[in-house]
């Protein structure tokens, strides 16, 4: 983990992630995702908006290699790596934690973090001691089991155990789920941190307004299509981001939502101020 | 106390069978009813083994069974495990990549059990087969108390296979790896665990622990067909008793029902063996659904 100090961002000579007009689902003839293209630069912090249903999860689990691709395709550092294997992707420096059941809670913490390690034995004390200088907690808690501990302590510890494989870049799928705004900024400032050590991070976030704080981009995904982009300034007051987040239905509906989940509110305010 | 000697005995091999099945259970996701059959194929692989090396020979001391009959364990695993694999590949591979549902694969594994029985049959012949023909000694271990030597070994063998699969579970990183892959197979391959490889290790565990009881049992009572499949129930019921998935609530449970078996014969139920064990298997699970040691979900 060399620190990297100018991360280029958007330098499309610098891309570590590229999809390219993925088309994909769960279930045969049912997808979820009809043409979707984004790309991370190395060292960029890109997050990942949209409505609930827009194909945001789908999106990290088919780079993932959790769903059939049926079209299009990824590149992780120039490398093709469309309908590989789960399993190996690890070694091709992808780094992965899901929204839920993200740490085995059944296994302590320390094995949890081995674990993350399987395929780094050689260099796996030397990271974990990094590991456990960059959240001292997860060393406090490294004999406990992973399920006693409560739901920001799991999250640091499916991090951390996604770090141990020292991957390139790392895809977080709301990790501000289920956690109080508070523990939210902990987690985003981790966030901020992991990346200044040389980590290159995408994220699916739910927060769009805490998302976009710490990100240098994001995409916003309506029914599966990346449909618009740019830096998180410019979303966060962009009046389309917040048609897309209500599904283009009006001012009412818009403040339904507003007061059903307040994590939505900000994007939804940017439309409002237009 | 006699009794207890005698359930400590049956709990032994009951223990190994269920710690097999444990291990399929866990991992694959399904109750493997063939695993009686693994049992049996394992003690008849062995039986080739000891014949071909020759029955009695190597005698140590007060136990009757030789170096051969240890021998043959690794060679029956490793026979074993190369059907185990080939039926895994043939059958149980395609249904999970059709993602069968928990009743299919056991359906299958039910089918399986009825086969393998009936191509012991044709093999091996109907007949009860005998590793050899040696006159069980019993020597007082207590006041009270007679236990064969060979007896003793066997329970000591089934501890040490015990204690072996704890310590590979706990301290190894393929048995971390497993346990992993049995709580979550999909982080589990997010962390970059190939499935099938440890798919393919736990048949090969499981069908270990089964071969060593089987071979065990063949040793001190005889090699047949059935003998594997007369053991699945006491073998469930070990595995559920003790709550499934817990090592250690399994040896307990068939400690059980080792006892409870023994116990009925001791006064002369022999008969209702099956039905004593089933009933205190009930009223556990009426106090305790979750079973001895599990936890609940």
């Amino acid at each position: 983990m060399t620190p990297i100090n100018q991360h280029k961002v958007n330098n499309p000579n610098n891309k570590i992630l590229e999809v390219h007009n993925l088309v994909a689902g769960y279930i045969p003839n049912l997808n979820i995702l009809h043409g979707c293209s984004i790309h991370v630069c190395v060292g960029e912090i890109v997050t990942i908006l949209g409505p609930n249903g827009a194909g945001k999860s789908t999106l990290i689990k088919a780079i993932a290699g959790l769903l059939n691709v049926v079209e299009g395709h990824i590149e992780l550092q120039g490398k093709n790596i469309t309908g590989m294997e789960t399993h190996r992707l690890v070694r091709e420096g992808l780094g992965y934690v899901p929204q839920t059941e993200n740490v085995f809670a059944k296994l302590s913490v320390a094995e949890n973090l081995e674990l993350g390690a399987i395929h780094h034995r050689d260099t796996m004390a030397e990271t974990r001691e990094k590991l456990y200088d960059l959240f001292p907690d997860l060393a406090r808690f490294r004999n406990l089991h992973a399920g006693k501990l409560s739901g920001g302590q799991r999250q640091m510890v499916a991090v951390g155990r996604a770090l141990m494989a020292s991957p390139s870049l790392l895809m977080l799928d709301e990790p501000s789920a289920g956690l109080s705004p508070k523990l939210t900024q902990v987690v985003f400032q981790q966030l901020l941190k992991i990346r200044d050590s040389g980590v290159t991070i995408l994220m699916v976030e739910q927060n769009a307004k805490a998302g976009l704080q710490i990100s240098d981009r994001g995409y916003v995904l309506a029914e599966g299509v990346d449909r618009v982009t740019g830096d998180a300034q410019s979303l966060l007051h962009n009046p389309e981001v917040g048609e897309l987040y209500m599904g283009g239905h009006g001012k009412s509906t818009m403040e339904n939502v507003v007061t059903a989940t307040t994590e939505v509110s900000e994007p939804s305010n940017g439309g409002d101020s237009a | 106390m006699q009794f207890i000697a005698d359930g400590i005995l049956n709990a032994s091999l009951i223990a190994l069978g269920a710690l097999g099945l444990s291990m399929t259970y866990n991992v694959l996701r399904f109750a493997n009813f063939a695993q009686g059959e693994v049992l049996a194929i394992g003690a008849y692989f062995a039986l080739g083994a000891v014949t071909v090396i020759g029955a009695g020979v190597g005698v140590m001391g007060p136990i009757k069974f030789g170096w051969p009959l240890l021998v043959s364990i690794p060679i029956a695993i490793v026979c074993t495990s190369i059907v185990v694999l080939m039926v895994d590949y043939l059958v149980f591979r395609p249904l999970r990549n059709s993602n069968a549902s928990r009743i299919t694969l056991i359906m299958a594994a039910f089918g399986l059990s009825l086969m393998g029985r009936n191509l012991i049959h044709l093999f091996a012949g109907g007949d009860p087969k005998y590793f050899s023909f040696y006159i069980p000694k019993a020597i007082e271990i207590m006041p009270g108390v007679k236990m064969v030597p060979d007896d003793l070994a066997i329970i000591a063998l089934s501890a040490i296979a015990v204690v072996s699969l704890h310590l590979f579970l706990k301290r190894t990183n393929m048995g971390r790896m497993m346990r992993a892959v049995s709580e979550n197979p999909t982080l589990a391959r997010i962390n970059g665990i190939d499935l099938k490889m440890i798919i393919r290790m736990t048949w090969i565990i499981g069908t270990a622990l089964a071969v060593t009881a089987g071979t065990l049992q063949g040793h001190i009572f005889q090699a047949k067909a059935e003998m594997g499949f007369d053991m699945l129930l006491p073998m469930f019921a070990a595995l559920i008793l003790g709550g499934v998935g817990n090592l250690y609530g399994t040896v307990l449970g068939a400690l059980v029902i080792g006892l409870a078996e023994s116990f009925a014969v001791y006064f002369d139920l022999s008969a209702y063996r099956a039905a004593v064990s089933f009933m205190i298997m009930l009223a556990v699970l009426l106090v305790r659904p979750q079973g001895l040691l599990g936890e609940r979900e």
